[in-house]
């Protein structure tokens, strides 16, 4: 009886998922069945001329995920090195739940907070990165308005960090004690057992920690919409604004212009689904011996 | 370095074990290494601590100004004056419905891979896997699915559409939880249930899930904690109410607040900007009393089943 | 080159070019104890460690209370005891092994060549460095066999001849002939007792002054034990070494001197003390108290 039940729960885990994919494939369909794969890489978006293509929003989707893994991958690592070799017991008691309370942060209270706080600030430090950095492409001429791929990459960077951070604390934990201790009785600086004992052994489930970190950051909605500009163009900049898949459904859902706009952000979302099934497998996959997702569901 | 103070077992030594014990050798430059790795890694601490304070802190001065009684009990009386009421009892319910859906499940499916599939037989791997990608779905797309499954044949956006929606956001995060602490449980609970011949399901019912609950109800408040500020669902799924709606029928648009949070915005009315921030502020009360005390409540409960 | 090697007999041969000196002799001196003057021979030996009324503590538990022993070099001196009576303790707190255990300290003194171990001058790593440790449970780290021994030595800057560095280590070790065709294999694929003598080889590979054994053989079948026992005295010529060990017939075996521990209990307080320190000889033939009489004739412990 109750082991039907429990059986009954996980058939209903799998259907979901299954229904999930056909749901978004059958109300894409009509978008599906108009631009096929090439919906992929056409750059153009314009409702109202029956035109849709998702290039720019992959664009805009990786560029500003990169930005924030950029970012957010090797501060997200230094914090779980502090938590886990570094900080006195009582810093770690406090510090850890610190940073993960930054992942209990709704995304729209960020979106907001990017809006508010960070674009202006953006805003003001542009121009100074164009002066030092111009030669760049990368730090093109700025905006006036510090809306760009930048304020989007930075917001979904704070979205991660406490991510990558708890889940590299806890792997770095899981490094065996007599394993450290080894490594310190030969005359090595803490440093030395970091590089040569901690990361090698974990760095398995270190990539897993980043890829799960990549995923939510490609598939973030709110917060980027409020942040990112909704502007389907390719800019090698990250002083421009852009758009990104998941933005650019939460902008336009609610007022499509026809069934085929409507159809095309279905469209999108499957390519969503593809992308956030990929960087599980993948997590999964690099991870090996460690089950970093399992970890994530008291983080996340 | 001479040759001969490399030699290896021969009489010469690399160094002199009569000299004091301050660093020598190339130990200066690695202990500035270290130095400088301790420096940058508390740094990143620091900053990351720095950004919490620096969000909840400009979300506390901005929002202070509209909190008041009469914000939190009152409905709105107008597009930007009055309380948020409405929306709090909708969020409350729309995460309710949520809840009771999702958190059986979550409970029965970390049964499932505990007591009956385990996690590396077949199904249990392919289940969790299903949970995994779960987990991974933006939840912009988790609500253009319910919108495809509910509210296109129910022709409307419907506070139901928008809580289950929530649901298979909380899903996974309860499942995973619950498969952690259920992993907890001794072996020798079960061994001595089973040893006593009774029967699995009633030892999961008197011994395993009493001795694990302190973890599930901490799974528990931090998915509801999760689901009550999702945004993307309910966008897509319950985002059509009026204003000043007080009806929480769940097969309606009901109020909430993330919805409220997102359209006061765009309204070109500085007050009820001021009120976006004042129910931005209330949620994030919320979340975070939620986290603190699921934490308070883990350790308690982590203390009381031992290591 | 301050420091003359005073034990081990006849100076070494000239070193040949390009190569690494081997020095595989089994016929070394037979380091004997006679009393003189009622002093015990060894006791005229340079001490390596004078510890003055040492004690550790765990927050406010008392593991380890008034210790006063001298270590002499070159000279292996195992420390025995029941358990819980702060051998463990005692050794780990020769190269501050403890320190990152929250709540530990120490009080007293320990010099090693009259410098003071926990001193505020002292650098924890420099002391690791001369006082290298091989632990209870082997612990080969998920390397390589040659990464396992090469890296400690890498990280010291000692990066001429690594090879022939690792080679050494590993025959001096007694492992060179089992390992000498995998040495890209994981390290994790040896036995346990293979596993024991890598890290003695990573040990002995930087070249310590001092080499602290914590029950080294303890999880060890016969032969892998056998085969340490036979290693340490080799070792010892190179080495100070200290052992701690369970087993009192490991200790008469190794070792030239032995230090007794004991569990004593001052009111509700129970914490470990040295009860007798001596020659082996005396400890295992004629200890003057009683408690190490009955210990070592196995009726208590």
């Amino acid at each position: 009886m109750l082991f039907g039940l429990c059986a009954v729960a996980g058939v209903i885990v799998v259907l979901t998922l299954v229904d999930v994919v056909y749901q978004l494939a059958s109300n894409g369909s009509e978008a599906i069945n108009r631009f096929g794969l090439g919906f992929l890489i056409h750059t153009a978006w314009k409702p109202g001329f029956n035109t849709e293509g998702a290039g720019a929003l992959i664009y805009g989707t990786a560029f500003s995920s990169l930005i924030a893994l950029v970012l957010a991958a090797p501060l997200g690592i230094a914090i779980g090195l502090y938590l886990s070799m570094m900080a006195p017991r009582r810093v770690r008691a406090v510090v850890g739940p610190l940073v993960e309370m930054l992942a209990a942060v709704p995304s729209i209270i960020y979106g907001f907070w990017g809006l508010v706080v960070l674009v202006p600030f953006v805003d003001h430090l542009e121009p100074g990165l164009h002066s030092a950095l111009g030669f760049i492409p990368l730090f093109g001429q700025p905006t006036t308005t510090g809306i760009s791929l930048l304020s989007a990459g930075i917001v979904l960077a704070v979205m991660v960090l406490p991510i990558i951070s708890a889940l590299s604390r806890d792997l770095f934990l899981t490094v065996p004690r007599e394993l450290k201790e080894g490594a310190e009785a030969l005359g090595a600086t803490r440093w030395e057992v970091i590089r040569g004992i901690v990361l090698p052994s974990t760095a398995s489930g270190v990539g897993a920690a980043v890829v799960l970190g990549l995923g939510r950051a490609l598939g973030e909605a709110i917060a980027v919409s409020f942040v990112i500009g909704d502007v389907s163009a390719i800019h090698g900049s990250v002083f421009q604004p852009a758009s990104t898949a998941a933005e650019r459904i939460a902008n336009q859902f609610q007022g499509p212009v026809n069934a085929l706009h409507l159809s095309a952000m279905f469209y999108v979302g499957l390519v969503l689904v593809a992308i956030g099934m990929l960087t599980s497998i993948a997590a999964r996959m690099i991870a090996g011996r460690f089950d970093v997702q399992r970890t994530i569901g008291t983080i996340y | 370095m001479t040759a001969a103070s490399e030699t290896l077992l021969g009489t010469a030594r690399p160094f002199d074990p009569t000299a004091p014990l301050s660093a020598s050798g190339n130990l200066r430059r690695r202990a500035v290494v270290d130095r400088v790795v301790q420096f940058v890694s508390s740094t990143a601490a620091v900053c990351a601590v720095a950004v919490l304070v620096i969000v909840v802190y400009g979300v506390l001065v901005r929002g202070a100004a509209a909190l008041n009684l009469g914000f939190v009990f009152e409905n709105p009386t107008g597009l930007d004056t009055g309380g948020i009421a409405n929306a709090l009892l909708g969020t409350l319910e729309i995460v309710a419905i949520g809840a009771v859906i999702a958190l059986p499940l979550g409970v029965l499916t970390g049964l499932y891979l505990t007591e009956f599939a385990g996690a590396r037989s077949q199904t249990g791997r392919v289940l969790t896997l299903a949970l995994d990608m779960m987990q991974g779905l933006p939840t912009i797309v988790v609500g253009l699915f319910v919108y495809g499954l509910l509210v296109i044949p129910m022709k409307r956006e419907t506070g139901v559409a928008g809580a289950i929606a929530l649901a298979i956001v909380m899903l996974p995060l309860m499942a995973r939880a619950s498969q952690e602490v259920l992993l907890l449980v001794p072996g020798t609970l079960r061994e001595a249930a089973d040893a006593l011949g009774v029967a699995r399901w009633r030892a999961v019912l008197t011994v395993i899930l009493p001795s694990a609950m302190g973890g599930i109800v901490t799974g528990a408040i931090l998915a509801i904690a999760r689901a009550a500020g999702e945004t993307a669902p309910l966008l897509i799924c319950d985002s059509i109410y009026n204003y000043n709606a007080t009806s929480l029928n769940p097969f309606r648009g009901v109020p909430n607040v993330p919805m409220l949070i997102y359209t006061s915005y765009d309204l070109p009315l500085p007050q009820a900007v001021v009120r976006a921030w004042g129910a931005a502020l209330v949620l994030m009360i919320f979340i975070l009393l939620a986290n603190i005390g699921a934490r308070v409540l883990l350790a308690r409960s982590r203390a009381k089943m031992g290591p | 080159m301050s420091v003359e090697d005073r034990t081990a007999g006849a100076p070494d041969a000239p070193l040949p070019a390009g190569r690494v000196r081997i020095r595989t002799e089994p016929s070394l001196p037979a380091i004997t104890a006679q009393a003189v003057n009622g002093r015990s021979a060894h006791e005229t030996r340079e001490a390596v460690f004078d510890i003055r009324d040492l004690a550790a503590y765990y927050g406010a538990n008392c593991a380890l209370a008034g210790t006063t022993l001298r270590i002499y070099r070159n000279l292996v001196t195992a420390v025995i005891g029941p358990s819980g009576c702060g051998k463990s303790t005692f050794i780990r707190s020769l190269n501050r092994m403890n320190d990152a255990i929250p709540g530990f300290r120490v009080t007293g003194q320990i010099q090693y060549h009259g410098h003071d171990v926990y001193g505020s001058r002292a650098n924890r790593v420099e002391v690791r460095r001369r006082i290298g440790m091989v632990f209870q449970k082997p612990n080969p780290f998920p390397k390589s066999i040659f990464d396992n021994v090469a890296w400690a030595p890498r990280n010291l800057g000692m990066k001429r001849r690594l090879a022939d560095r690792v080679e050494q280590a590993l025959i001096q070790a007694a492992l060179w002939d089992e390992v000498k065709d995998r040495l890209h294999d994981s390290a994790l694929g040896l036995s346990g007792g293979q596993q024991q003598r890598l890290c003695i080889a990573r040990a002995i590979a930087v070249e310590p002054d001092v080499l602290l054994l914590d029950e080294p053989a303890s999880a060890l079948d016969p032969v892998s034990t056998a085969s340490i026992e036979d290693l340490m005295h080799n070792l010892k010529h190179r080495f100070t070494i200290v052992i701690v060990t369970h087993n009192m017939q490991q200790a008469a075996r190794v070792a030239d001197r032995t230090a007794f521990f004991s569990l004593d209990t001052a009111g509700p307080e129970r914490f470990g003390t040295l009860v007798e320190y001596g020659d082996t000889e005396t400890i295992f033939r004629g200890a003057s108290d009683s408690r190490t009489r009955d210990y070592v004739a196995g009726r208590f412990g």
